[in-house]
């Protein structure tokens, strides 16, 4: 176990460097020069050598990328363009608000994708799995400002119940109000995978030999399903959750530009919008080693979770 | 232990097509896709109105007022040409997108899968670090910093969509790998190339043909959400992302039409696609 | 007489395909005395283990009970309530089958899992725990509180099984039902399982419906056999009666095409039965065996044969009397080939090894192997999972290079150790057929296009003569034309076994291996296909490299046999001798592990401990840790014993010198 969690650091850090290069050629070697991208076309040349200066995006590549990342590991990621301020400050306050509605979306999707899933496993090919199937895949691939639209026009605009976006403050129900209906968006759009995969999962253990063996010990319904099966059955969804983080980061870009919600997702948009490329490459590699620590977490829950992997003796 | 029963009629493939047939998914999400395809190759045969004509007095006239089936939006626009024009941009690129990904991701797959070792390793690292990162999020930086032109989108989302349809490619050809008809065909003197292409890939085509659908559903759902944040389409396009992002705003005004009409219409392709897929998948995994 | 412990009666059961009922079994009546051991047999299809599962109500979704009831211990069991049912299978009815890895929860340790049987009676926690431990005792595991403490995947095959069965047995049950549990497990252990399962039949005199398609298995477990064939009994009686003395012209025709008593290739062919089993819920309105049977005459095809008892058996068919009296077919003998060793071999392995790498970890999974062969020859490989004979093939083949070191010549001529660094020429001199055609056959593939690449890239036939060359090899292999357009998912296990095999032989190659080609198939269809490679064999003179588990099967081929243990080579002599003694320690034991099966009384040598890792072998000789006959003192343990010259040519490596080792009585 120890081992295993050792040389997935290891592949971890890897990931984290080819990320961190992946990040700096998308935006600095791509034909184009960031000076450029953020004067527009008809700036003079002088003019973006200079921005590009300050940037410190002149000199050999090598050069650069090591400056780039030296200050990023330290959480300098230099100053915004448009706020002239430095980046990590920004990024900090957004972090935070997108946190709580990333832990608000799973505390919310997490257990009815698993019931759902589990429901349809146990009622396979009847109306009710198919019911649960085909809602779950629709809202999956639904963009999520499609499904928030929908939702601000009955909850917002028609029943007046929640404000249709705007930033999480004050006491704990205002938050709460403000933040349910971007969590809610958010849980439509992983409902769909978290269920499919608890089914998929709950269907290879339900049919196993073990079960089999459980079933013929003459153990109750509930205690086959409980002890045997479940444990086996979400092995595979732990795994899925985590690789689905990245879609769940991904997610807030929309849906906070849809609420107006002050994450990191609105702060991508807008930096986007206004080339502020210094904020832009910060947030993409935070948010890329944020998608990147889940996962870690996810496979060494699932390892501890697998006895093949946690006593394997070689792995 | 294999039986000893008289041969069977059917080939897989065959079955496979036959069971397709009657799947009512299967069905339903071709009409819809259909339905889609048609509007972005002909709008002209379904809605007659300009989808840019702009009328200020004629600002939000609801559905079924005046001849406008779906009413107008902010600026006078009819929203069922709208809807229908809407189609046209994401029913090119999604597509050329998904193939420049699926023709990269499977020869990387293929390689991987089958050489193994070094190449493997290298391109897995790349392609784990790739994965972990929200597609839409490198997109936007990509196109922040280069012209976001038409095939800078199709590039940079068949480009990023490669290495996750790479990923179920190679574990397909792993699996494949491991079956002795690959052994057999290297004692047969075969060239990797060989191996790869004639021998394993029409193997792996249940599992690509998935992937591909899939990744449309993906490819439409980045791109708009791209179009909705502004990048990808140019202001006052037809196209749905842009259209909601612009119209949303007038939901607060009780008007709902400009913006939950494109809504549908983008879940309707979206959803058409996933059943198609999801029919597929079911088949290829029997 | 009291009442049976199970009893099928005139059970009718169907599998529902697309809305029609495929009938699986067709009315199937037998019982099972108190204390009574009731072996089922039969090919694969024929509705042995959907049999065994109606007995306990644990059906696929899609079974539909048609008519006819079950009865286990007196109770209705196919209309029980569920709770009922569940009470019954906690207490008078336990089911051990095939996989024990796949029995086991993973992700449970096994104390819990074996505790958990008996809670579900009752009993407290604290007695349960007592009584878990105890019940290890019962199956010879010797630690059970280290076995409790370990999660499935850290034991071996063998003790997975005893984990299995001692959860079967804490309910002291009415009725135990082993479905196959001991396929693929070594012989060895097979050996053992089954010595335990007659301990226990002994001890607790349980009833036991044993379902097995190893018929001399069958035959040293149980008291009662019947023989199923397309979900009818076809016959039944006492074991040793039907082993015996068959009536039906199937079971005769299932027990000749075993290569048994000592059976080889020059003597005899193999018995075989011509057609195919009917596929499920086909119609078979009077004998279902009609079509395949030389019995059959117009009566077979208009009545329904009933069931009827001769002498001591009961039979299911018109003739019995007259099959019973007919006397043996003219059996075809083989034809001797005489192999000239005192030319060049074809193919000489010195001093092949071959190490893998795992965890930072080396360690030889063939080491120091030296073997000829000669043309025209079989040389059958033989020993445990694990021991290497895959390793070698592979090695052989180039599929993996061989460490450096070693020398593989053919034809005199040295081949380089990776198949990317041989000729086309060499690579096509040594070609395999696999075990599993389902996996060697390209899928989307027809025949025909599997064979001639096979034919125009290796044998570099050209265009003109691929016609006539595909019709050849096809002849060779006995496939007609009309099996050229089909794809290996329209062909049975026999016909895509014979593709396999023509594919190999499609580039007339001097050496072929065999690995394991008839152990995924049924035994009818095992002898067609040894009596196919022995006319190859006969008609080309290819020589074969055989690798098998199936002792029997290798010696029927083998011209002479080499036994494996553990990556190194313990004996190679003729096969006679390697089957008759003198030999190793370790060949009389696999050997005994064999008898014990046919149903002989001689008391098994049995082998102490598992088969080592190959990552850690044992010091001296490898084998010494299981060795039955170690000798005084350290020798064993400290020396490897050297490959020693026997007077037959062969090889021998054991400290104790040739006259002295042991041999069949």
């Amino acid at each position: 176990m120890a081992r295993y969690v050792i040389r997935r650091l290891g592949l971890a850090v890897v990931t984290l460097f080819i990320l961190s290069v992946v990040v700096f050629v998308v935006a600095s070697v791509l034909p184009g020069s960031v000076g450029r991208a953020i004067l527009g076309p008809f700036a003079l040349q002088e003019s973006v050598d200079q921005i590009n200066k300050e940037l410190g995006v002149n000199g050999s590549l090598y050069s650069q990328y090591f400056r780039w990342i030296s200050h990023a590991i330290r959480g300098d990621f230099g100053d915004s363009y448009k706020f002239q301020g430095p980046v990590t400050d920004y990024l900090a306050s957004a972090f935070w608000s997108s946190t709580k509605l990333a832990v608000l979306t799973l505390i919310i999707v997490v257990p009815i994708g698993i019931l759902g899933g589990a429901i349809a496993a146990l009622r396979k090919d009847q109306a009710s799995d198919r019911i649960i199937t085909v809602t779950g895949l629709s809202l999956a691939v639904t963009p999520e400002f499609a499904i928030g639209i929908v939702l601000i026009l009955f909850f917002a605009v028609k029943l007046r119940w929640v404000p249709a976006g705007g930033s999480a403050d004050g006491s704990i129900i205002q938050q709460f109000k403000v933040l349910i209906l971007p969590a809610v968006t958010l849980s439509a759009t992983l409902f769909g995978y978290i269920a499919r995969m608890t089914r998929a999962g709950t269907i290879e253990a339900l049919a196993a030999d073990y079960t089999r063996t459980a079933e013929l010990k003459g153990l109750s319904r509930s205690r086959v399903l409980g002890v045997h099966v479940l444990r086996n059955a979400l092995l595979p969804t732990i795994a899925v959750l985590a690789s689905q983080m990245s879609y769940l980061l991904g997610g807030l870009l929309v849906t906070e530009t849809m609420f107006n919600y002050k994450g990191l997702g609105l702060l991508i948009a807008n930096a986007a919008n206004d080339r502020d490329i210094p904020m832009l490459m910060a947030a993409v590699f935070v948010v890329g080693t944020f998608a990147m620590i889940m996962t870690l977490i996810a496979d060494v829950i699932t390892a501890w979770l697998n006895p093949r992997i946690r006593f394997g003796s070689h792995v | 232990m294999t039986s000893e029963t008289q041969p069977i009629a059917k080939t897989p493939s065959q079955e496979m097509r036959s069971q397709l047939l009657r799947s009512k998914t299967f069905l339903l999400g071709n009409l819809g896709v259909a339905f889609w395809a048609i509007c972005a190759i002909a709008p002209g045969l379904i809605v007659n109105r300009d989808p840019a004509e702009q009328n200020l007095i004629k600002k939000w006239t609801h559905p079924f007022t005046d001849g406008f089936v779906l009413g107008t939006d902010r600026s006078g626009r009819d929203v069922l040409s709208r809807a229908i024009y809407g189609a046209r941009e994401i029913m090119f690129i999604a597509p050329a997108a998904t193939i420049l990904g699926v023709v990269v991701g499977v020869m990387l797959g293929l390689m991987m899968g089958y050489l193994g070792r070094v190449v493997d390793d290298i391109l897995s690292r790349i392609i784990e670090a790739l994965i972990s990162l929200p597609v839409i999020l490198v997109a936007l930086l990509a196109l922040t910093v280069l012209d976001a032109g038409r095939a800078t989108i199709i590039g940079v989302i068949g480009f990023l969509f490669a290495p996750l349809i790479a990923r179920t490619v190679r574990a397909a050809v792993l699996a494949e790998r491991n079956l002795d008809y690959v052994r057999c065909a290297e004692l047969s003197g075969e060239n990797s190339l060989y191996v790869m292409f004639v021998e394993i890939l029409p193997n792996i085509f249940g599992p690509i043909i998935v992937e591909f659908t899939v990744r449309l559903g993906y490819a439409v759902f980045t791109m708009a959400g791209l179009s909705f944040i502004g990048f990808g389409t140019q202001p006052g396009s037809p196209d749905w992302g842009r259209t909601i992002f612009d119209e949303r705003t007038s939901l607060l005004s009780n008007v709902w039409w400009p913006s939950i009409i494109p809504a549908i219409a983008l879940a309707s392709l979206v959803v058409s696609i996933n059943l198609i897929a999801d029919a597929i998948q079911g088949v290829v995994d029997k | 007489m009291s009442e049976p412990t199970l009893e099928f009666e005139d059970l009718k059961l169907a599998y529902m395909v697309r809305g029609t009922a495929r009938e699986v079994l067709r009315g199937v009546s037998f019982a099972i005395q108190a204390g009574e051991a009731y072996g089922l047999v039969g090919e694969s299809g024929c509705g042995k283990s959907t049999a065994a599962y109606a007995a306990i109500r644990s059906l696929p979704r899609n079974a539909r009970v048609l008519s006819g009831a079950v009865r286990l211990a007196g109770r209705d069991v196919l209309s029980l309530k569920k709770n009922e049912l569940r009470d019954l299978r906690a207490n008078t009815v336990s089911m051990v089958y095939q996989d024990p890895s796949q029995a086991l929860n993973p992700t449970i340790r096994v104390g819990p899992q074996l505790i958990e049987s008996f809670t579900v009676m009752g009993v407290d926690k604290h007695e349960a725990l007592k009584r878990s431990t105890a019940i290890l005792h019962k199956v010879q595991i010797a630690d059970p509180d280290v076995v409790m403490d370990r999660f499935p995947h850290q034991l071996s095959g063998g003790m997975q099984q005893r984990v299995v069965i001692a959860m079967a047995l804490a309910c002291d049950p009415k009725l135990l039902i082993l479905d196959e549990p001991t396929t693929g497990l070594d012989v060895t252990v097979e050996a053992e399982v089954l010595d335990l399962i007659r301990n226990i039949r002994t001890e607790y005199g349980t009833s036991v419906l044993f379902i097995s398609h190893n018929l001399s298995v069958v035959r040293s477990i149980c008291d009662k056999v019947g023989v199923l064939y397309a979900g009818k009994l076809v016959e039944e009686g006492s074991a040793q009666n039907v082993f015996e003395h068959a009536v039906h012209p199937y079971t005769i025709g299932l027990l000749k095409c075993l290569p048994t008593h000592g059976l080889r290739k020059d003597a005899q062919r193999l018995s075989t039965i011509p057609g195919f089993l009917p596929s499920l819920g086909a119609d078979l309105p009077t004998c279902v065996f009609v079509e395949r049977c030389s019995f059959a005459d117009e009566t077979c095809t208009t009545e329904v044969p009933l069931w009827r008892s001769l002498g001591t058996s009961s039979v299911r068919c018109h003739h019995a009397e007259k099959v019973a009296g007919s006397p043996a077919e003219n059996e075809i003998a083989g034809v001797s080939v005489e192999i000239n060793r005192k030319i060049k071999p074809i193919l000489e392995l010195v001093n092949v090894s071959k190490s893998f790498h795992q965890g930072g970890q080396s360690f030889k999974a063939v080491q120091d192997v030296s073997l000829s062969l000669y043309a025209g020859e079989t040389l059958g490989l033989v020993g445990e999972s694990g021991s290497g004979k895959t390793t070698l093939a592979h090695t052989l083949l180039g599929l993996h290079a061989a460490d450096a070191g070693g020398k593989i010549l053919c034809d005199g001529k040295e081949l380089l150790p990776g198949r990317r660094r041989r000729t086309l020429e060499q690579i096509r001199a040594i070609q395999i057929v696999f075990q599993n055609p389902d996996s060697a056959l390209n899928r989307r593939r027809s025949v025909r296009k599997i064979i001639t690449r096979t034919l125009r890239h290796l044998a570099r036939v050209t265009p003109e003569e691929i016609e006539s060359r595909l019709r050849s090899v096809i002849a060779a292999v006995r496939l007609t034309e009309g099996h050229l357009d089909m794809r290996p998912g329209q062909l049975s296990g026999g016909l895509k076994q014979r593709v396999a095999i023509a594919r190999a032989y499609a580039g007339q190659p001097r050496v072929m291996v065999c690995d394991e080609p008839t152990s995924s198939l049924d035994v009818s269809v095992q002898a067609a296909i040894l009596n196919l490679l022995a006319d190859i064999q006969r008609e080309s003179n290819t020589s074969y490299l055989f690798i098998s588990h199936d002792l029997r099967v290798v010696r029927y081929l083998s011209d002479r046999i080499a036994v494996l243990y553990l990556g190194r080579i313990m004996e190679v002599g003729p096969a006679e001798r390697v089957f008759d003694g003198p030999h190793h320690p370790y060949t009389e034991a696999l050997l005994s592990a064999v008898t014990s099966t046919t149903g002989s009384t001689t008391s098994r040598i049995k082998l102490e401990g598992e088969i080592p890792s190959s990552m850690s072998p044992p010091s001296g000789c490898v084998f010494h840790t299981r060795c039955p006959r170690r000798l005084e003192g350290d020798i064993c343990s400290t020396v490897e014993p050297p490959l020693m010259a026997t007077p037959d040519g062969g090889v021998m490596r054991c400290h104790i010198p040739f006259e002295k080792l042991g041999g069949r009585v």
